[in-house]
């Protein structure tokens, strides 16, 4: 439990901003860019923990997002069940594609054009389809009531995401704690070596892969319910594929709050661009290009994972100083 | 003085590996017992790595059996040959580089015991039996090549196996290390391990194995004991080439 | 009914495009037989390509066809700059680096256009654009022709400098044996440079050679390339052979997928297609194990 303490610390700031700002414009800031930050924590799970660097998460995200949407705009489904059943959508589309691309034993290259080409292949379906309203998309009809989850003050959806995304820190880190985990993290250092040490490589991925959609999608259900409003573009665009992985790179990938801390840094850039030279198409997309790249040139293991070697390497060496010579001899 | 033999851990039947027009493993036999070290040597390209990969499930025989403590397990995937028991380290050694030397331990510990708290127990024990207790901290790609032959036998220690197979694990060590590693060895046998070694360090050969098993073109050449298979004239022509026998024959004369 | 002489011209339409299919597909094989990385950025180089097309044309009056002679050399040191200074040092040692980093620029080459000159369709009407070639039981495009032989072309250049020059030579032994060209003195970061800066530049002739007759916008390229992704794992990441003639199998089978099932689905089609030989035969029909 005392593994804990940090994500309670974090979260309980985080629930006292409302207290503090009450302007919708930051608020709405503040919701979006949590709900980023459980869409990084999704790809975090499987690319930042498992290594396997997924290029399409938009695929689980939208089918989470569409899943919840249909239901309540087709069939009259109440949202609370239609937001399971998206969750449910999302794990089951991760599954099925991990399955499919693990099976066929597709590692790195051929792994992340396999998922960018799944998302791209359900965007052009969803943008003729009739179900998901084609080009025009779906609009939920306003219902705003606790148990259409939909609230009258942003706060409210505040919380809620802010609690979506408590939970998704939590599972991390017991995750990292796991048995689950280590072999998680083996797999992504060296799958060969794994396998020979008795890990199922094939299930562990699997699994990793599941979760990690279906966290995706829980945020592509919020979306729905806090924007009413759904497209191809939106639901399975490559805009939100690349926010998927940027976040957790910038932040820290294969850490509990990398993907939390790299979303402020994106959603922050992205008001900061829009603030200098106006809402144009395309401007945070390349500022995000631009971003990756350096991070990746300068900094491979983000902010977070920085900070930790830096830190890894003075408290070495003040620790080993004495015995230096001796220890070097025998390697 | 002759000990009783027992029955073998590891038996490979007639294993056979193509690939394409190449047969690179044909119709290889050999056995592994318990408590005993067993060596495979043989020169390069003989295709004892395509052995060994083929005892521990990286690769599929073509044709014939494998059979480990009295099932047939040929083909099965690494991991489930691990869970029987099979644990194996690698020529190149593969450290999960980014992690302490402790937590690549820890995955082979994790194999038996669920829980972390124990699993870390055992990688600790495990890592004093190997020597490496003042580096359990250290980033495993901070250590030596020493250190790594070391953490690669830890890691698959720590799996609990009863059959090992150890890819020329004193390859690429000084003279000194090779000293410090040979007892380790060791007392694995004397714990009641299987050892299966393959070698090209003849001294440790020598002084390890009590079977030794010769493999040159794919094909097993001679098996018998070291002092046996030092003077069979198979294998020194398998080593020096074409009638190197006889002339090492005659030098001796 | 469908007469047998539309059928060919279809084919031979098919066969025409699959020319310039096959010349993007070769440069992204190219790029992965030597450097072992899919070039995420193939598409978005292949729009910029497009859009310097376009103005050089627009605002130097020149004809895309003459144009190719300026912009293939510049996007060739534009390739050699990007892997020897962007891509190159920031892989670390590992393959997903290189992945991400590629994926980065074509995120911000593409948003760049789109911010730069927004996302309306531009064209290039040129005289000749409508021209046609008579062969008596058909006719068949001017540009299509044209594009059809310059890739032949550019494909025995490329044969040329492969075989012939030294700069090949190392090029092949790079592609084979990494560490032992090191070890003989390659400067393998220069080669691999080389290596981007000449699948670049196909793409860059490409562009070049479909101007005349395509659209000009910042995703163009991107869907074209996508096409190219799929000849490439049909035919074998890093076979040459593979990516012609599956360029050309494709060009066929889009022609005539056009006339029986019409544009979008035709699309969803290939990346079909694309998916399902990943999933069951990532080597491709000529290509090395994945």
């Amino acid at each position: 439990m005392k593994a804990l303490l940090p994500i309670a610390g974090v979260v309980a700031v985080l629930a006292a901003v409302p207290l503090v700002v009450h302007s919708n414009v930051v608020l709405n800031f503040l919701v979006v860019t949590l709900m980023i930050a459980l869409v990084g924590q999704g790809w975090n799970m499987l690319g930042g923990y498992g290594g396997q660097y997924s290029f399409g998460h938009a695929a689980f995200f939208g089918t989470g997002a569409y899943t919840t949407a249909i239901l309540q705009v087709h069939y009259g489904v109440n949202a609370w069940i239609g937001f399971a059943a998206g969750i449910a959508a999302g794990a089951a589309a991760g599954a099925i594609v991990g399955a499919l691309a693990f099976r066929a034993g597709l590692r790195s290259s051929y792994f992340a054009l396999v998922t960018l080409a799944v998302a791209e292949v359900l965007r052009i379906l969803a943008s003729v389809a009739p179900i998901t309203g084609a080009g025009v998309g779906l609009l939920l009809k306003l219902d705003v009531r606790a148990q259409s989850f939909q609230f009258q003050s942003r706060t409210a959806f505040y919380f809620v995401i802010l609690a979506l995304l408590a939970v998704s820190l939590v599972i991390t880190r017991l995750l990292e704690q796991s048995r689950f985990g280590v072999w998680l993290i083996a797999v992504r250092e060296n799958e060969d070596a794994a396998m020979a040490l008795g890990v199922d490589t094939f299930a562990v991925k699997l699994g990793a892969m599941t979760l990690s959609a279906a966290i995706t999608a829980a945020a592509g259900c919020f979306y729905v319910q806090y924007f009413l409003f759904v497209d191809s573009g939106i639901a399975y665009g490559t805009w939100i594929s690349i926010e998927a992985l940027l976040t957790p790179i910038i932040g820290g990938v294969g850490t509990v709050f990398g993907a939390l801390l790299g979303a402020l840094v994106v959603k922050s850039l992205g008001e900061g661009a829009k603030l200098v030279a106006g809402d144009v198409p395309g401007l945070d997309l390349m500022i995000y290009g631009a971003v990756l790249i350096a991070v990746i040139r300068f900094a491979p293991r983000g902010l977070v994972g920085t900070v930790a070697d830096a830190h890894g390497r003075i408290r070495r060496r003040f620790a080993t100083a004495p015995a230096a010579t001796g220890e070097a001899v025998r390697g | 003085m002759v000990e009783p033999l027992v029955e073998p851990l590891l038996a490979v039947d007639t294993v056979s590996r193509r690939f394409g027009g190449l047969l690179a493993v044909d119709g290889a036999s050999l056995s592994a017992r318990p408590a005993r070290i067993t060596a495979l040597i043989g020169p390069n390209g003989a295709g004892k790595t395509t052995l060994f990969a083929l005892i521990s499930g990286f690769l599929k025989p073509s044709g014939g059996r494998i059979c480990y403590d009295g099932a047939d397990v040929t083909g099965e995937p690494p991991h489930r040959l691990a869970r029987r028991g099979i644990a194996r380290t690698f020529q190149i050694v593969q450290p999960f580089a980014g992690l302490s030397v402790r937590d690549n331990i820890l995955v082979g510990a994790h194999l038996r015991h669920r829980a972390r708290a124990e699993a870390l127990a055992v990688a600790e024990r495990v890592g004093h039996d190997v020597g490496l207790h003042d580096r359990l901290d250290r980033p495993a790609n901070t250590l030596t090549v020493a250190g790594r032959k070391r953490l690669e036998l830890a890691r698959a220690l720590a799996t609990e196996p009863r059959l090992l197979l150890l890819d020329e694990v004193l390859a690429g060590l000084n003279p000194s290390e090779i000293r410090d590693v040979v007892p380790v060895i060791r007392a694995l046998a004397a714990r009641g391990i299987a050892v299966l070694m393959i070698e090209h360090v003849m001294q440790a050969v020598m002084s390890l194995a009590a079977d030794v098993f010769v493999l040159a073109g794919g094909r097993i050449i001679a098996e018998g004991g070291p002092a046996a298979i030092a003077t069979n004239p198979a294998v020194v022509e398998a080593y020096l080439g074409h009638g190197a026998a006889t002339k090492v024959g005659g030098a001796r004369g | 009914m469908l007469s047998p002489l539309i059928l060919i011209t279809a084919v031979l339409n098919g066969l025409m495009i699959g020319a310039v299919y096959a010349l993007v597909a070769l440069g992204l094989t190219l790029i992965y037989g030597v450097l072992h990385i899919i070039n995420f950025a193939h598409g978005a180089l292949m729009s910029a390509a497009l859009f310097a097309a376009f103005f050089a044309y627009q605002k130097l009056g020149l004809d895309p066809y003459l144009a190719t002679f300026l912009i293939a050399p510049a996007f060739f040191a534009l390739g050699y700059a990007l892997q020897r200074f962007v891509i190159g040092p920031a892989s670390h040692g590992d393959d997903r680096n290189m992945l991400l980093v590629t994926l980065g620029l074509a995120v911000l080459i593409e948003n760049a256009l789109l911010y730069a000159f927004h996302a309306d369709t531009r064209t290039v009407d040129l005289p000749y654009a409508f021209r046609s070639i008579d062969l008596g039981f058909t006719f068949l495009a001017l540009p299509r022709v044209v594009s059809f032989a310059a890739v032949f072309v550019v494909a025995l250049l490329l044969w040329a400098i492969m075989a012939l020059t030294d700069t090949g030579k190392a090029i092949r032994a790079v592609a084979s044996e990494k560490l032992g060209a090191e070890l003989a003195g390659i400067d393998v970061a220069h080669i691999y440079a080389v290596t981007f800066g000449l699948g670049t530049a196909c793409v860059a002739i490409a562009a070049c050679l479909l101007v005349p007759t395509y659209y000009v916008t910042p995703r163009a390229g991107e869907a074209f390339v996508l096409v190219a992704f799929t000849i490439v794992v049909l035919g074998g990441m890093g076979s040459v052979p593979g990516a012609l003639i599956g360029g050309l199998l494709i060009g066929i089978v889009e022609s005539l997928a056009g006339f029986f099932l019409g544009e979008s689905l035709g699309q969803v089609g290939i990346f079909l297609i694309f998916i399902v030989v990943l999933l069951v035969r990532p080597r491709g029909l000529f290509g090395a194990s994945a």
